[in-house]
């Protein structure tokens, strides 16, 4: 029996205020009229700006809790101040979305929220059926957000599509830890990665488990060849749900690599390197060249998004010592890019979502600059133009795997980065080198979702030119691992 | 005002990008107020960028005008600027030809015109970036951001392909400098560093780590990218397409600067940084170049399109400044960089007045002209100056810097020079030809009867090309005499590899290019 210490609840501090407003959001949801459901959303960013301040306070009581199965580190802590921005970010962009759609419910903040502390708990998680827990409480959220809108065909075909593949993929995860569990006798990674480095050589049996937990955690991050259903779902999703799935689930499993691949399976050496190594290889080219063909907006950066967790992978097979800071680094750029690209868009696509074609944005530069010079700052940065964060990200990535002499497979990152360059240029060849009328402009931007770019694009700038501290800060946060 | 001589290449840099930032919080309407501050701000920069050529002090060997600072921790990256002969001397044709876009853009430019001088002047600051950086990171900052500009001038202002020409200029580009990030990243693994200067030593004190077939990957790695940006032959395609649709600033600037980042980039880091390679690869660079001056030549020979005709003689001239430079010889440097300030010139002139005839007439085409020296003798009068400039006519600058390569190549290889000289009785044929059929005669095509002939501010910017091309041919001592320490302290690295490389690395040659 486990005593639960007050310190205990100070490490999960911020999941629980998190969870505390999702459970008053639903709450409070039946006492509202229909037309004034967005306090609520103004509630959720409430909560999460406290979760920000528990996370403060959290940093200062570092250290496990509940046995040993969570972990409050400064790696977690970093990721649980990505998720929130992360939310904050989604959430001020889906207030007028939500009620242009009329589909302003109460469960949609809620859920949210929720998905927000299912991601929480698997940055922070130190043991593998914690790390289950966290898997299932956020893609519970998301599947169901998927599928929001509920009288829309491709949105249901998306929740459905996320929700089979998801649940098989989870699965595997599950066996994977089964198999562990079998192996070792322990599910805490701590001890596991002892007892895996113990073992005079690598058991078939353990690698069979990697193996399998690789496969649930690449349909997350929607690595080659477990990617197939991304452009579908993201494509499907309402658009700010889009924007929320493409970064953070992405993110959380990124984070769950980090604790099992690179500590506790530490010792399996070659096998987890050519593992990561072929799958980032794949996702790099499939993704890039798949996005080429694409007409669709949402379905390009479904596509991006995919080559874009290529990168990130490079970066984690450059090894735990260089490439762990740079992906953390990569990891709130690419956040920070492309949500502020996708509620762009959801804003742009009008009612329905109608205007989601590359033709749509024919003239844009000339009709809204504003709108327009901030897709193409999302763009130039997604592709990795200097003087903006992607460049950095990429560039600190491509650095370490220089370092750890992972040449062919930079040459590869850096030629499939340059097919980027014409994807995500085609918007701005339509925006301003094509006369036209576009369709796509609903409206005036409302202040929520200015707020939303601004940030994104001040981060981009600021990041772009200063990215010295921020790296410093993801070094500090890639300490705690092993 | 000390701030102003500490920080001179500082402000060089970013004044233009400061004009831009000023223009941007314009009205768009204001059309006046817009062109003049655009011209205010070049004017201003041409007027530094000739202090810094003025105060540049040949005797002393190194880079002048430093500044250093540290910009980024982790990696090491400073804020190291600096000049040398070299630089100083294309920084001052970048000024110049930016004040001759400005002016050429004048009229021809009526949409979007806030945008198309913000984006000039942001180009400005990247291209004179390119030339006073000495960090490696820096420098590739500056040379990736410059895309974007130029990406935008031609595809937005551009002629009716412009948006693919637009995105080819970008695709080559970006595969070429994909592969020198990689070759930066490699050195900065080996030494620890992105200083230029620091680099250099190190190289030239001979590190541990980079053996033979390293340092011929990293020539290979920078080589490739600076080739498709002069561009050497197999990697020219993207040229003719990118000046003949952008507008003609844009052309300008393109060919005038933008060519000569990759010559400039040869000289700056392939032959200092990797001598060895260079030497080994030198006799297959020239025979390159050699190609591109005879086929350029041919090309440009047939071309029914006058703009057409002027990229394809780029593509020749281009070949001269290639070849002089893996002359590695005296002359031949010089020469070369010699020449690269007269194409800019030259060149840049001949866009400006193919432009200004299309303006008048909305056709670029040969068979659509004839007999124009009567409608239009002003404008015929620069034409034939110009383009005499271009074919090397003696007393004029072209003279001069083909004359030193071919004299380099001789020194190499007879037939080099042989060959070369071929190219400049060819450059005589397709431009004397052209000239002859578009203005000697009688008036052809009743179109152009009443072509209004050179304006003021016409006249003004073309007289300004003359003088300086005058200048150049009869007096270039003023201008070489800053290139000799420079060219010399390339030549010593090359002449001092030799040895190195010998005692160090006794596996012969055969051996070490597989």
């Amino acid at each position: 029996m486990i005593t639960v210490q007050a310190d205990d609840l100070v490490r999960i501090l911020p999941q629980m205020v998190l969870s505390a407003f999702a459970i008053l959001v639903m709450v409070f949801e039946p006492f509202l009229p229909p037309q004034r459901k967005t306090l609520l959303g103004w509630f959720s960013l409430f909560g999460v700006i406290a979760a920000g301040a528990a996370t403060v306070r959290t940093s200062f009581s570092l250290g496990l809790a509940f046995g040993g199965s969570v972990s409050a580190d400064r790696f977690s802590l970093f990721f649980v101040f990505l998720f929130l921005l992360i939310a904050a970010l989604v959430l001020l962009g889906s207030f007028n979305y939500l009620e242009r759609e009329h589909i302003n419910h109460g469960e949609f903040y809620a859920l949210l929220l929720m998905g927000t502390v299912g991601m929480c708990f698997m940055a922070a998680s130190a043991e593998l059926v914690m790390i289950f827990l966290g898997l299932e409480i956020s893609s519970l959220a998301t599947y169901i957000l998927a599928g929001f809108k509920r009288h829309d065909a491709l949105s249901n075909e998306a929740a459905l599509k996320y929700f089979l593949l998801g649940s098989f993929a989870t699965a595997f995860f599950l066996y994977g830890i089964a198999f562990v569990y079998g192996l070792t006798g322990t599910t805490n990674l701590l001890a596991l990665s002892e007892r895996l480095t113990k073992a005079s050589s690598w058991s078939p049996l353990a690698c069979v488990a990697l193996i399998l937990m690789f496969v649930g955690l690449a349909f997350k991050v929607s690595a080659v060849p477990f990617h197939v259903w991304t452009p579908d779902v993201y494509q499907g999703a309402p658009a700010p749900v889009t924007a929320f799935l493409s970064v953070g689930p992405k993110a959380a499993a990124f984070a769950v690599f980090f604790r099992v691949f690179l500590g506790a399976f530490a010792s399996a050496g070659s096998v987890a390197f050519w593992v990561i190594w072929s799958s980032a290889l794949l996702t790099m080219c499939l993704g890039n060249l798949a996005a080429l063909l694409q007409s669709n907006v949402k379905r390009m950066l479904a596509y991006s998004a995919i080559a874009h967790a290529g990168y990130v992978l490079v970066g984690m097979a450059a090894g735990p010592k260089e490439g762990t800071p740079t992906v953390l680094f990569y990891l709130t750029v690419y956040a920070l890019m492309n949500v502020g690209a996708f509620v762009l868009v959801a804003h742009l696509a009008g009612t329905g979502e109608r205007w989601t074609c590359i033709e749509d944005y024919t003239g844009l530069g000339y009709e809204r600059p504003g709108v327009a010079a901030c897709l193409a700052v999302f763009m130039l940065s997604l592709a990795g133009f200097p003087t903006t964060a992607g460049f950095f990200a990429k560039f600190y990535v491509f650095r370490a795997a220089i370092h750890s002499h992972l040449i062919g497979l930079t040459l590869v990152a850096v030629l499939t980065s340059v097919i980027s360059v014409y994807y995500y240029f085609r918007l701005i060849v339509v925006m301003y080198m094509r006369e036209g009328k576009t369709p796509a402009c609903s409206g005036p931007l409302p202040w929520a979702l200015r707020v939303a770019l601004a940030v994104s694009v001040v981060g981009i700038f600021y990041l772009g030119l200063y990215p010295g501290g921020f790296l410093q800060l993801a070094n500090l946060a890639a300490l705690p691992l092993p | 005002m000390t701030w102003l001589t500490d920080y001179q290449l500082t402000v060089l840099t970013f004044l233009p990008l400061a004009g831009g930032l000023i223009i941007a919080c314009l009205r768009r309407e204001a059309l006046g107020p817009i062109r003049w501050i655009s011209l205010g701000a070049s004017l201003l920069s041409f007027g530094l960028a000739l202090k810094v050529f003025l105060e540049f002090s040949p005797n002393q060997p190194g880079m002048q005008f430093v500044e250093h600072r540290p910009w980024i921790a982790s990696p090491p990256i400073s804020y190291h600027l600096g000049v040398d002969g070299v630089s100083v001397l294309l920084i001052l044709l970048t000024a110049f030809l930016t004040v001759l876009g400005v002016l050429a853009s004048w009229v021809s430019i009526s949409s979007r015109v806030k945008e198309f001088f913000l984006f000039l002047l942001t180009l400005e600051t990247g291209m004179i970036g390119v030339f006073v950086s000495l960090d490696l990171f820096l420098f590739f900052i500056f040379w990736e951001a410059m895309l974007i500009p130029m990406y935008f001038l031609i595809g937005v202002w551009g002629h009716e392909r412009r948006v693919y020409a637009a995105i080819k200029f970008l695709l080559y580009t970006m595969t070429g400098s994909a592969l020198m990030l990689v070759g930066i990243l490699y050195l900065y693994n080996l030494t620890g560093t992105f200083d230029y200067e620091a680099i250099g030593r190190q190289l030239a004190g001979g590190i541990a780590g980079l053996s033979g077939s390293a340092q011929v990957w990293l020539f290979l790695a920078f080589f490739l990218a600076f080739a498709i940006k002069v561009p050497l032959v197999p990697f020219h395609t993207w040229l003719p397409d990118a000046h003949v649709e952008a507008p003609t600033a844009g052309s300008v600037i393109l060919a005038g600067v933008l060519l000569k980042m990759g010559t400039y980039g040869m000289l700056r880091f392939c032959l200092p940084l990797f001598p060895q390679a260079s030497r080994e690869f030198a006799p297959v660079i020239s025979i390159l170049a050699i190609v591109g001056i005879i086929y350029g030549a041919l090309v440009a020979m047939v071309q029914p399109d006058m703009k057409k005709l002027v990229a394809y003689s780029s593509v020749a001239h281009l070949g001269f400044v290639v070849l002089g430079i893996f002359t590695f010889t005296m002359s031949g440097i010089e020469g070369a960089i010699y020449q690269m300030c007269n194409h800019g010139v030259s060149t840049g002139a001949l866009f400006i007045l193919v432009g200004m005839l299309y303006d008048r007439r909305h056709t670029r085409l040969i068979k659509e002209f004839g007999g124009l020296a009567t409608p239009l003798p002003v404008y015929s009068t620069f034409f034939m100056i110009v383009a005499l400039s271009s074919l090397g006519l003696p007393m004029l600058n072209g003279f001069v810097g083909e004359f030193l390569i071919i004299v380099g190549a001789f020194h190499v290889r007879p037939l080099f020079g042989a060959l070369a000289a071929v190219g400049v009785v060819l450059a005589a044929v397709y431009l004397l030809w052209m000239y002859q059929r578009v203005f000697f005669g009688r008036v052809t095509n009743e179109k152009n009867q009443n072509l209004p002939d050179c304006t003021g501010r016409e006249k003004i910017m073309l007289a300004a090309v003359v003088v300086v091309i005058l200048w150049m041919g009869i007096y270039p001592a003023p201008f070489l005499r800053r290139l000799d320490l420079g060219a010399a302290q390339v030549i010593q690295r090359i002449e001092y590899s030799r040895p190195y490389f010998a005692l160090k690395e006794p596996v012969p040659a055969r051996e070490r290019s597989r």
